[in-house]
């Protein structure tokens, strides 16, 4: 084997990818799928996640009700940790699969940086997916509908709107928020849309779907017109529950997760259909978050099929259950794309092509990069600019304007070495 | 013409075999191509850095053991447990598993690892890249 001097190549090692990995070594390949598949387009990612457990001291300290704030800092101080007051299970969560996706529960090293550190984390993240906007939910939070103290989930719902409205969103234009509604305890819903129905970096309103109430109830008509009356989007944020008695059947992670996250939408998007409420609050703009697609043709047809045979159960309709839910909105994480003839069709059934939404999910384990939607075969050019980012801009009324630095810029500056 | 694109494949020293082979396994960037090289009962294989599914860096994961259910005599289940010899490459950025041997997914073979040739010459680590 000879090699000359001017084909000496350059050679360079890269590190293992772990939990501390810097989030722009870890995306290095999607950062260059960026560059060479989607540079000119316009992306909104509509469902990224805070690990908020890593600033929960801070969270807490907003508390505004003096004895759930002692209370929780001395848990945070002791045994509860990053967990404090809140009902996630740790010992069910097992999302990385026992460490193998090491960016479930990251910690972004951001030593000797400057700023708030998940404003710098999750700028790393946008620049490496090649994001002009992010719309950050929260993690743990995701399954305080099922808490059983309502009161718990009001002060952390206070505190953690204005975590994010004071400490995060205002550090970068970039970053968008989705208000957090306490729904077990619709009376405060309503104070706090009231309250932040104007900040600008507040685009819309999430209910964590993980939970029992029925979302026709009367107790959120209010609730439901003055969302309407501010013409932000209304996002019901899916989840998983392990104590669900239906799910503690299931024994492994896997089996809980891919029904649990379709279930809870299932739930709530079958009563807001069989109740009218699509005819009883035309205005309002539904977004359902991170359950797939699959899901979609599957309730709309059975949906469809019994409302035909059982019309006296339905009054309030004058369409089919499918035509409304062509009508609301969904996001595309995490899209089943197994087999592309069956996602083909799903994305007919329900005009992906104006109702969906890309997201992300990152950094959670099953999260999608933007390459997901512009690697699908069948779908025109103007169809995954619309995915990708057009529609979002139309739904949250976000400007499109290229916010993001070239993923040229973005390689040269982290060449990805870890 | 498309084949103006196609560069030929060179050899490629990338050190001593003795040295490398104490280490399990090593990732490298040759010419922004990246591989990664895995010294496992003895065997060499070298895998393209690019995973099958999302094209993650799958060598940049970690190495685990092959989960196995074991079944007892009658159907039942004899829980979960790890191989004892053979182990996967995990992709780091969605966990699809690859044995570091033959390069399969342990459940759908035919979602593979793209091989890169290598070999021992006096000594020497090549790859053909
Ligand atoms: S890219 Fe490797 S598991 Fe998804």
């Amino acid at each position: 084997m000879t090699q000359t001097p001017d084909d000496t190549p350059v050679i360079k090692e890269l590190a293992e990818i772990g939990r501390r990995s810097d989030t722009r070594d870890v995306l290095n390949h999607a950062t260059k799928h960026a560059l060479n598949k989607f540079e000119d387009y316009f992306i909104v990612d509509v469902d990224a996640h805070v690990s908020e457990d890593q600033f929960w001291e801070e969270v807490l300290e907003l508390i505004d009700n003096d004895v759930w704030k002692q209370i929780g800092l001395h848990q945070f101080g002791s045994f509860g940790g990053g967990n404090a007051l809140l009902n996630l299970a740790p010992g069910l969560s097992q999302q990385s699969v026992g460490g193998r996706i090491g960016h479930q529960g990251r910690r972004e090293p951001v030593e000797g940086t400057e700023g708030h550190p998940f404003v710098t984390s999750a700028r790393r993240g946008m620049d490496a997916l090649g994001l002009d906007y992010q719309v950050v939910f929260p993690s743990a939070m995701l399954v305080l509908g099922m808490h059983p103290q309502d009161e718990v989930e009001v002060v952390l719902a206070r505190a953690f709107n204005r975590w994010m409205t004071e400490v995060v969103l205002p550090k970068d234009d970039r970053l968008k928020g989705l208000l957090y509604l306490p729904f077990n305890t619709p009376e405060v819903c309503e104070e706090l849309v009231e309250k932040y129905k104007d900040d600008e970096n507040i685009i819309g309103f999430t209910v964590c779907s993980t939970r029992n109430n029925p979302v026709h109830s009367d107790v959120y008509t209010k609730l439901y017109s003055m969302i309407e009356e501010t013409g932000k989007p209304l996002a019901f944020h899916s989840g998983y529950h392990w104590g669900d008695p239906s799910f503690a059947q299931l024994n492994r992670f896997l089996s809980m997760h891919a029904l649990s996250f379709t279930h809870y939408n299932q739930i709530h998007v079958t009563n807001w259909i069989i109740n009218a409420m699509p005819e009883r609050f035309p205005k309002i703009k539904m977004l359902w978050v991170e359950s797939g697609l699959a899901w979609i043709p599957f309730l709309a047809q059975r949906l469809d099929h019994e409302v035909l045979m059982r019309p006296s159960e339905a009054p309030g309709l004058t369409r089919l259950p499918s035509e409304y839910m062509r009508e609301m909105w969904y996001t595309s994480q995490p899209m089943e794309r197994t087999d592309l003839g069956m996602l083909e069709a799903t994305m007919k059934f329900f005009n992906a092509e104006t109702q969906l939404l890309y997201s992300s999910d990152w950094p959670h384990w099953d999260w999608d990069a933007p390459s997901t939607i512009t690697d699908l075969p069948f779908l025109s050019d103007q169809a995954k600019r619309n995915i990708l980012g057009l529609n979002a801009a139309k739904l949250f009324n976000l400007p499109v304007k290229r916010t993001r630095p070239d993923s040229e810029q973005t390689l040269k500056e982290r060449p990805g070495v870890s | 013409m498309a084949a103006q694109n196609i560069k030929p494949l060179r050899d490629v020293n990338i050190g001593k075999y003795d040295e490398l082979s104490t280490r399990e396994r090593i990732v490298l960037d040759i010419d922004g191509k990246e591989v990664g090289v895995y010294f496992e009962a003895g065997e060499i294989r070298a895998w393209l850095n690019v995973c099958p599914h999302g094209g993650g860096p799958v060598c940049q994961g970690q190495i685990m053991p092959r989960t196995v259910q074991d079944v007892r005599p009658g159907g039942k289940s004899g829980g979960l447990g790890h191989h004892p010899t053979e182990r996967n490459i995990v992709c780091p950025w969605h966990g699809y598993e690859f044995g570091i041997l033959s390069g399969e997914h342990p459940i759908k073979g035919d979602v593979k690892l793209i091989p890169v040739a290598v070999r021992v010459v006096d000594g020497d680590v090549v790859l053909s890249v």
